[in-house]
């Protein structure tokens, strides 16, 4: 070792200096979390809900396999003949009785595997604490989702509007069985309110991020990593571009969505109206 | 304070720096000096508010966070909240400790801070109803010593604090404390030796003036920059800022030596440490940046205040680099900074003094003894490498009869660094 090379090795010991002047320049990673909220994980697995088809007809028939499996011994279940003339569900039995007790509750995912007609899913919604026992057991009024297929908010659970969005029963079946050869496939039945789900992205390479909104762990951290962490291509100035680039366009596409949703709601009100009028 | 030498002003020569006691002490003086105290105290105190934030703010920013933004604009006011939280909580006093020691700690590092402010030249000579005075709340002839006296008052509070406290944790924390006060105070007074030689005055109105002619007069210069920087590590030290916190090392000694305190009497110290940081800073800048010293537009008005936007603003850098180097360096070891205050400081400074005496004297004198601190330096140095170099050596040789191969004993060296033996130890360096 040179002269020169000690000399450089003493003066690594400015590069703390250089590093955290650099991060003054750099973006946050602190989210101000009430208002502005993370985009969840794609299986984030939140409070449950029940789903319904399309046409408003319940996907629960109280075939208590969910509370069969449950390990937690969380949920009950009381099934009933549907009523001849106002069925319930579409098959034979209905759910009369649904309980599931959050005391209990491990989010485990168990129950939402057994159901057979993907009546019960887990959204994401997670903020759900409640200060008493009784709040604690959530009834099959309160599990059931609105005329609008989105999930009922409790006066105690503290999540904003738009937090109930992409948390349905697509989110189980991306490969079903665990089989990679389905991935991509669409095996799901329509949901109310929100009609087929596009399938989300998995192991196999065949992810429609656009549609579902994920996005990779790397590239929301890349801004963050060191120079040496990253791909060529996305380091310094060109890197700053590709990802504006990206951001550009995600934001696009959320504010697309959100118009198109508008405009649904929009139509749909004025549907309502026109009906009632 | 001033007030006190306004009374003895006209009896003793003390306060000749100072227009506003040359006529004799009329009521007018004496309101100045009041308004001149409280003004004093007050903008420190909101400085210390300010700077507790910016330092809070800063860090996160240069850590990828936001920081405190929830109280006030930006936050402002979250050291006002925290302050008011501190002032609502119970004043708990150990069993074993020291009552009136223990009471009386945070004001003996409280009080030292504030006293340091009051020889620290704000600004130029103003002049107000036909009375000249100096932004500065006293000037006393021996300025710089009541700041190295306040800065070793400050070691008795926290000295004073461990051991009252009757408590392991707070006792250790405020042994090392004291012991690198009292280490950095010696490089620190030595620096501050090599400022007072070269003005040839303890005022430190007179040493603000005798840089007040340009940047190229600034002690940082004239002296070259040896002694600013020794003299800046010695005040990091001295404030137990980061890299040199070990007297409040979390992961070490829980709070150090203010663990056993809460309420009010927690906030005094924190309040003293911000304030020393912030007094410190202007001690620098006065030291060694000519104060408020710098280019003011030729108006009537801008010359009063601009040489006290040119004294914040230089204070800032200060401020700064002290929240930079909080995020930067890691904390040394205890023995790191013993062997820093001590082997390095020390001797570097008085050095220096040397150097700066002889060129005080006369050029030849300086270029002597220039001359002479390289060549000893070389030769020091170079006993210090074949030392090192020996030692190396001998950490190299198996240890014990018939260890040869297998098993070396290699601390402190790393293996492969030289290629054979003391063959190396001559031909490169």
């Amino acid at each position: 070792m040179g002269f020169l090379d000690e000399v450089k090795e003493e003066l690594s010991f400015f590069g703390g200096f250089k590093l955290t002047f650099e991060h003054l320049t750099r973006p946050r990673v602190t989210r101000q979390y009430p208002e502005e909220k993370k985009p969840k994980q794609p299986r984030q697995h939140g409070r449950h809900v029940l789903n319904r088809y399309e046409d408003g007809m319940e996907k629960c028939i109280g075939c208590e396999l969910c509370a069969g499996v449950c390990p937690a011994d969380c949920i009950y279940v009381r099934g009933l003949d549907n009523p001849p003339d106002h069925p319930v569900s579409p098959g034979e039995r209905y759910g009369y009785v649904y309980e599931i007790n959050y005391l209990r509750c491990i989010h485990c995912d168990l129950c939402v595997e057994a159901c057979p007609t993907e009546a019960i899913t887990e959204s994401k919604l997670f903020e759900f604490s409640f200060t008493n026992r009784a709040d604690a057991i959530y009834t099959k009024n309160e599990l059931l989702v609105g005329d609008d297929g989105r999930p009922k908010q409790m006066p105690w659970e503290d999540w904003r509007p738009g937090d109930d969005l992409m948390t349905s029963g697509w989110m189980r079946a991306t490969s079903p069985s665990g089989n990679a050869d389905y991935e991509g496939e669409v095996q799901w039945s329509g949901e109310l309110g929100y009609g087929v789900r596009a399938p989300e992205g998995g192991q196999s390479g065949r992810r429609d991020d656009e549609a579902t909104g994920t996005k990779a762990l790397r590239d929301v951290l890349e801004a963050h990593l060191l120079d040496e962490d990253i791909p060529f291509e996305h380091r310094g100035m060109r890197g700053r571009l590709w990802r504006a680039q990206k951001s550009a366009a995600r934001n696009r596409r959320k504010l697309e969505a959100l118009r198109e949703r508008r405009k649904d709601l929009k139509a749909t009100r004025s549907a309502a109206g026109g009906g009632k009028a | 304070m001033s007030a006190l030498v306004a009374v003895v002003g006209p009896l003793a020569g003390l306060v000749q720096h100072d227009p506003l006691y040359g006529h004799g002490v009329g009521w007018f003086v004496w309101v100045v000096d009041v308004i001149k105290v409280l003004v004093a105290f007050g903008v420190l105190l909101v400085s210390v508010m300010l700077m507790i934030w910016f330092e809070r703010k800063l860090i996160s920013d240069m850590q990828s966070r936001i920081g405190p933004n929830r109280a006030g604009p930006w936050g402002l006011l979250q050291t006002m909240a925290d302050g008011v939280k501190l002032f609502f909580k119970e004043d708990l006093q150990p069993e074993q400790s020291d009552r009136f020691v223990f009471k009386l700690a945070p004001y003996l590092s409280l009080v030292p801070a504030l006293l340091i402010f009051t020889v620290v030249p704000v600004g130029g000579i103003v002049s107000l109803a036909g009375h000249r005075f100096e932004l500065q709340v006293a000037d006393p002839p021996i300025g710089i010593l009541l700041v190295l006296a306040m800065s070793s008052i400050a070691v008795y509070g926290v000295m004073l604090a461990g051991w009252s406290s009757g408590s392991k944790y707070p006792l250790l924390g405020s042994v090392r404390a004291s012991a690198q006060m009292i280490s950095y105070e010696a490089a620190l007074g030595i620096t501050v030796v090599t400022v007072v030689l070269i003005t040839g005055s303890l005022s430190t109105r007179a040493i603000v003036q005798s840089q007040g002619t340009g940047v190229w007069d600034w002690n940082v210069i004239r002296l070259g920059v040896v002694p600013f920087v020794l003299f800046f590590m010695a005040i990091t030290a001295e404030l137990t800022r980061p890299p040199f916190d070990l007297t409040e090392a979390e992961s070490e000694l829980v709070g150090g030596f203010h663990t056993e305190y809460s309420s009010l009497r927690f906030a005094l110290f924190f309040l003293a440490e911000f304030m020393n940081v912030i007094t410190m800073s202007a001690v620098v800048v006065t030291l060694f940046f000519g104060g408020p010293d710098g280019p003011v537009p030729h108006l009537p008005s801008f010359s009063i205040w601009f040489p006290v936007v040119w004294f914040v603003g230089k204070v800032m850098v200060f401020l700064f680099t002290y929240v930079w180097l909080r995020a930067a360096l890691p904390r040394l070891r205890y023995d790191q900074l013993m062997n820093l205050g001590w082997k390095f400081l020390i001797p570097i400074s008085l050095g220096w003094l040397l150097l700066v005496a002889g060129f005080v004297v006369d050029g030849w004198w300086g270029l002597g003894i220039a001359v002479a601190a390289v060549s000893l330096s070389g030769l020091l140095g170079r006993a210090f490498v074949v030392g090192r170099g020996r030692d190396e050596e001998r950490a190299r040789r198996p240890v014990g009869p018939g260890a040869g191969g297998g098993d070396q004993v290699t601390s402190g060296v790393r293996p492969g660094l030289l290629p054979g033996g003391a063959v190396d130890e001559g031909s490169s360096h």
